[in-house]
């Protein structure tokens, strides 16, 4: 034990040295790199979208505020929106969907590993192509929403809507490729016993949320196609003049984005319903119910899109319809929370950070939830919609439940990920003063909304009543700050200097914990056999789940791929160029007002550079012949 | 038939072709349905009895869905293939109608008279 | 060692033992899998953009139209109905024939190994000649749609003119691109063809392509009846 810290990791390979340099990240394939990649990736946005709130509140924090003019408001609120949808929560469950589901079904990658590093490329460029506009005070400023017609050409003339537009429609193909690509591993590449009711429940609302991605997102495509050709080529799909119904755009958005909720909430729902097993000493309390009713809410995701529109005046059918499916998935929903509560019922509870976070996450969503059903009334809905409880009902939910559910899982599976721990004594600071701040930040706004005071307005008068609770915000906000920064040093000395960590220090029960922390390139020596939901635990015997230590670790060597002769994909370079030529084409939109020659020089050359690329990517074979 | 694919290529793979697919017999005779069924189609547009009549939509409709299913089962051999492709089509080609028709509702181009298409 | 050891599975099982092919759950190719998933993602992409043209029908304040003439107010010129029925039914036949054409390509690269003694098995087994009739009719189906639109834009019908003209032309360019891009696969596939041949184990390349191109097929299926023939 003592030697620890000199000691090499127990999983160095043999005999090579592992290849880390810059250009392996840029070529690599092997989803558990891309799994940091996305990582590290999104929690720079995630930061980037924090300022961004920050700003917001510091403009708020007093009646009348001065720090920002209206324009800049406009800009903020909807980079922050865009950016913590689709920046930060997406791609830090995707982060958890690369590093954990190969790992979960017992398979070495996943089915497209070359497709899955496309998808990183394209997310990442992307996500640097709709947020450096900020930079330059031309950032997207019609709400993370966009409604048209105040995102066509004439209600938004300046460039700040084009990226948004076409920044959607990048972010689009790389969720795409993404669900294509983990749909066919989850169905295709299970271990041998994998049966689809002993995956572990984060795999299986994985999947769900991939059947999701994979049909909400092309309406949102549909919708941008529409807005980029009414803002370019100037049809007339949301000119009012022209007869179009202002209600087309509210319709295909929405129904792409109540999807598109429970896309953000699914995986965390997942990761939590690992953590509180393991560290309740309990298998998870009625599993095929947290399963179908993750099906259900999937499916019944699709049918309550209208609920975001009560107040444009569908008619009393359309409100009364879209009314019950919105309580009608609510049940399944609150399934999962009083599973959640029977789980951790008389278990053997151990409240580590990860367990802090996940159990928060039960109280924070059900308290979002809970505000979720009042909007599903109509006439609830008309004195809320567009106000601040709006704002503080998705809060929690996002905030309180995805976030909280993706640190959860951020703290129980960074172990695996580095092979250490992330500090308990930072991790407390972090926890705790996150959900203070939180509270802090968005429960004040149930009252400033019922009050009346709405969302996206730069300004509002002393005397209403709203100060005190706008103070607490913006308090609140430099508290979850604070929480998050605790977050983050954490997570960079843990990387650097963490405690070791074995290959199953929680005692869990599922098969990502039978071996070495971090894993090796090709993960399992040999395909397991899945016989049971939980392989590692001893449901009959007196002690269920063994913890691992590093000291009786020590003396194993990780026999590396190439001496095991199992033959790994080989890096690519191309998914990256490809990734950068679609980028270069969507960009040349960018000139067809100002140059409409140099627009079209730029899509072809971009549509040339990524075609070719893909030709080469698809005439070299993934391995060498074997 | 597919089944001597098996040599040369992965042992694997082949367990995809393990239903028997349908032959160049039925293949001839599904083209003959599809050019007669949109013949039948494209006539009627041209036949004001027909045309103007309450059941122009729904036949027209009915025709196009045969159409539709008789390629998805046998030119995409879904009708003989694993029955998870199915679901992977079905699945979200039901999403994708009950989609299409909630907005139809929405925007009032259809009412609860079932059939008419405004 | 590792504390927990988990019972490992046959070594058959293991992909990477004897025999090529990688392990798969169910037994099928990972390709045909994700291609069905792709199909079912398109299916919302086209019923989003045929939902869009079904909102917006009959309601452009201007023409021309699809099915009804129209006379510009302010001039007294009087705009035929524009869709061109026959021209539209022959570019349908020839798409559907085009699928018919693809499964006997594909089975042709399935069978590629059977005696062919007969003159009718030595051209139902050329694949050479069943794909270039697949590419030939998708071709000559993007030049119908070329000549449609160039005598729409002719006749006074633009993307920009009325929301008819927005959405039918977005409707029917996304399935042209989609049908442009299988004429692309479909050469390139032939071009492998006659590089070094394709084999009965290529049959899973053309497999995904061929559902690609017959549900492009059945898509025109859905907008030829909804869009050219009901009014």
């Amino acid at each position: 034990m003592a030697t620890i810290a000199a000691a090499p990791p127990y999983t160095q390979t043999a005999a090579e040295s592992s290849n880390t340099g810059l250009w392996s990240w840029l070529t690599t394939v092997d989803h558990k790199r891309i799994g940091v990649l996305y990582l590290v990736t999104s929690l720079i946005f995630f930061v980037i979208g924090g300022l961004e709130a920050f700003l917001i509140r510091a403009q708020l924090a007093v009646p009348n505020g001065q720090v920002l003019s209206a324009d800049m408001y406009n800009q903020l609120f909807t980079m922050h929106g865009t950016t913590m949808v689709f920046l930060a929560i997406m791609p830090l469950s995707a982060a958890f969907f690369n590093f954990l589901i190969p790992l979960q079904i017992g398979a070495r990658d996943v089915a497209f590993p070359r497709l899955n590093a496309f998808s990183y490329w394209i997310y990442l460029l992307g996500g640097i192509f709709i947020t450096v506009p900020i930079f330059f005070a031309v950032a997207p400023d019609g709400g993370w929403f966009g409604y048209a017609p105040l995102s066509t050409k004439q209600y938004s003339p300046q460039i700040n809507m084009d990226f948004w537009v076409l920044g959607l429609q990048i972010l689009g193909i790389s969720s795409l490729a993404a669900a294509f690509n983990f749909i066919t591993t989850i169905i295709n590449m299970r271990a041998p016993g994998m049966h689809l009711m002993r995956m572990p429940i984060f795999t299986w609302m994985s999947f769900v949320v991939q059947f999701l991605v994979a049909l909400a997102f092309p309406v949102i495509t549909v919708a941008l196609v529409f807005l980029q050709f009414d803002r370019f080529f100037g049809t007339n799909f949301y000119a009012i003049g022209a007869g179009a119904d202002p209600l087309l755009w509210q319709h295909l958005f929405w129904v792409f984005g109540h999807p598109e909720v429970y896309i953000l909430i699914l995986p965390a729902f997942g990761l939590v319903s690992e953590v509180l097993p393991t560290f309740s000493r309990k298998p998870l309390f009625g599993y095929p119910v947290m399963v179908y009713s993750g099906i259900l809410i999937g499916f019944l995701g699709f049918g309550v899109w209208a609920h975001h529109m009560f107040s444009v005046g569908m008619g009393p059918i359309a409100d009364a319809v879209f009314s019950l499916t919105t309580m009608l998935i609510a049940i399944p929903t609150g399934v999962k929370i009083f599973n959640w509560l029977a789980t951790m019922w008389d278990g053997q509870l151990r409240f580590t950070v990860a367990m802090k976070f996940g159990v928060a996450l039960v109280g924070m969503f059900t308290i979002g939830g809970i505000s979720g059903v009042m909007h599903s009334s109509p006439p609830a809905d008309l004195q809320q919609t567009d106000t601040y409880f709006i704002v503080a009902h998705f809060h929690y939910v996002l905030f309180g439940g995805s976030m909280f559910g993706l640190f959860a899982g951020l703290y129980y599976y960074f172990p695996k990920i580095s092979g250490r721990f992330m500090s308990e004594k930072l991790g407390n600071w972090h926890f705790w003063l996150s959900l203070i701040g939180m509270n802090l930040t968005f429960f004040p706004m149930h009252f400033s909304g019922l009050l009346g005071m709405p969302r996206r307005t730069y300004q509002y008068d002393a005397g209403q009543g709203l100060d005190l609770f706008n103070m607490l915000s913006t308090i609140g906000t430099l508290v979850l700050m604070l929480g998050t920064l605790f977050g983050l040093i954490n997570l960079w000395k843990s990387w650097k200097s963490g405690e070791r960590a074995s290959s199953n220090p929680w005692g869990a029960p599922t098969i990502e914990w039978a071996i070495p922390s971090p894993p090796p390139e090709h993960n399992f020596d040999e395909l397991p056999k899945i016989t049971s939901r939980y392989p590692l635990w001893d449901l009959k015997g007196t002690v269920i789940a063994k913890e691992t230590t590093v000291a009786e670790e020590a003396g194993f060597v990780q026999r590396s791929a190439k001496q095991l002769g199992i033959p790994m994909p080989n890096p690519s370079i191309m998914p990256l160029i490809t990734a950068a030529g679609v980028i270069f084409m969507f960009s040349g939109m960018l000139f067809t007002d100002s140059n409409i020659v140099l627009a079209i020089g730029i899509m072809i050359t971009g549509a040339l550079w990524w075609i070719s690329a893909l030709y080469n990517w698809l005439m070299t074979p993934l391995e060498d012949a074997h | 038939m597919a089944m001597e694919t098996a040599q040369g290529a992965p042992a694997v793979a082949a367990h995809d072709d393990g239903h028997e697919h349908p032959g160049w017999s039925t293949y001839w005779k599904i083209a003959v349905i599809l050019f007669v069924i949109t013949g039948v189609e494209v006539s009627a547009f041209y036949i004001p009895a027909w045309e103007t009549s309450w059941v122009y939509v729904p036949s027209m409709l009915f025709l196009s869905t045969i159409k539709f299913v008789l390629v998805v089962k046998y030119y995409m051999h879904l009708g003989y293939d694993h029955k998870l492709f199915r679901s992977l089509f079905v699945g979200p080609l039901i999403v994708a109608a009950l989609t299409l028709v909630g907005l139809m509702f929405l925007f009032s181009k259809l009412s609860i008279r079932l059939g008419l298409l405004s | 060692m590792t504390a927990t050891t988990l019972p490992a599975a046959d070594h058959a099982a293991d992909g990477h033992g004897h025999g090529g092919g990688h392990y798969t759950t169910l037994g099928l190719d990972n390709r045909k899998v994700a291609i069905w998933t792709f199909i079912g993602s398109e299916c919302m992409l086209f019923a989003s953009l045929i939902s869009t043209y079904l909102i917006y029908k009959g309601r452009s304040i201007k023409g021309p139209f699809p099915h009804e003439t129209w006379t510009e107010p302010s001039t007294g010129k009087v705009f035929p109905a524009i869709l061109d029925i026959p021209v539209t039914s022959a570019s349908t036949f020839v798409l559907l024939m085009s699928s018919f054409a693809m499964v006997l390509a594909l089975a042709a690269v399935q069978n590629k190994n059977l005696p062919k003694n007969t003159m009718g098995e030595k051209i139902l087994g050329s694949s050479k000649l069943w794909l270039w009739v697949t590419c030939l009719m998708g071709t000559m189906f993007l030049g119908f749609q070329a000549f449609e639109f160039t005598a729409f834009i002719r006749e006074g019908l633009t993307i920009r003119t009325n929301l008819f003209g927005s959405s039918f032309f977005t409707l029917t360019g996304f399935h042209g691109a989609h049908v442009a891009v299988g004429v692309c696969w479909l050469f390139s596939l032939l071009a492998i063809d006659y590089k070094r041949g394709l084999q009965p184990s290529d049959a899973m390349n053309v497999d995904i392509a061929a559902l690609y191109w017959h549900f492009v097929d059945v898509i025109w299926i859905v907008i030829f009846t909804l869009v050219y023939l009901i009014k």
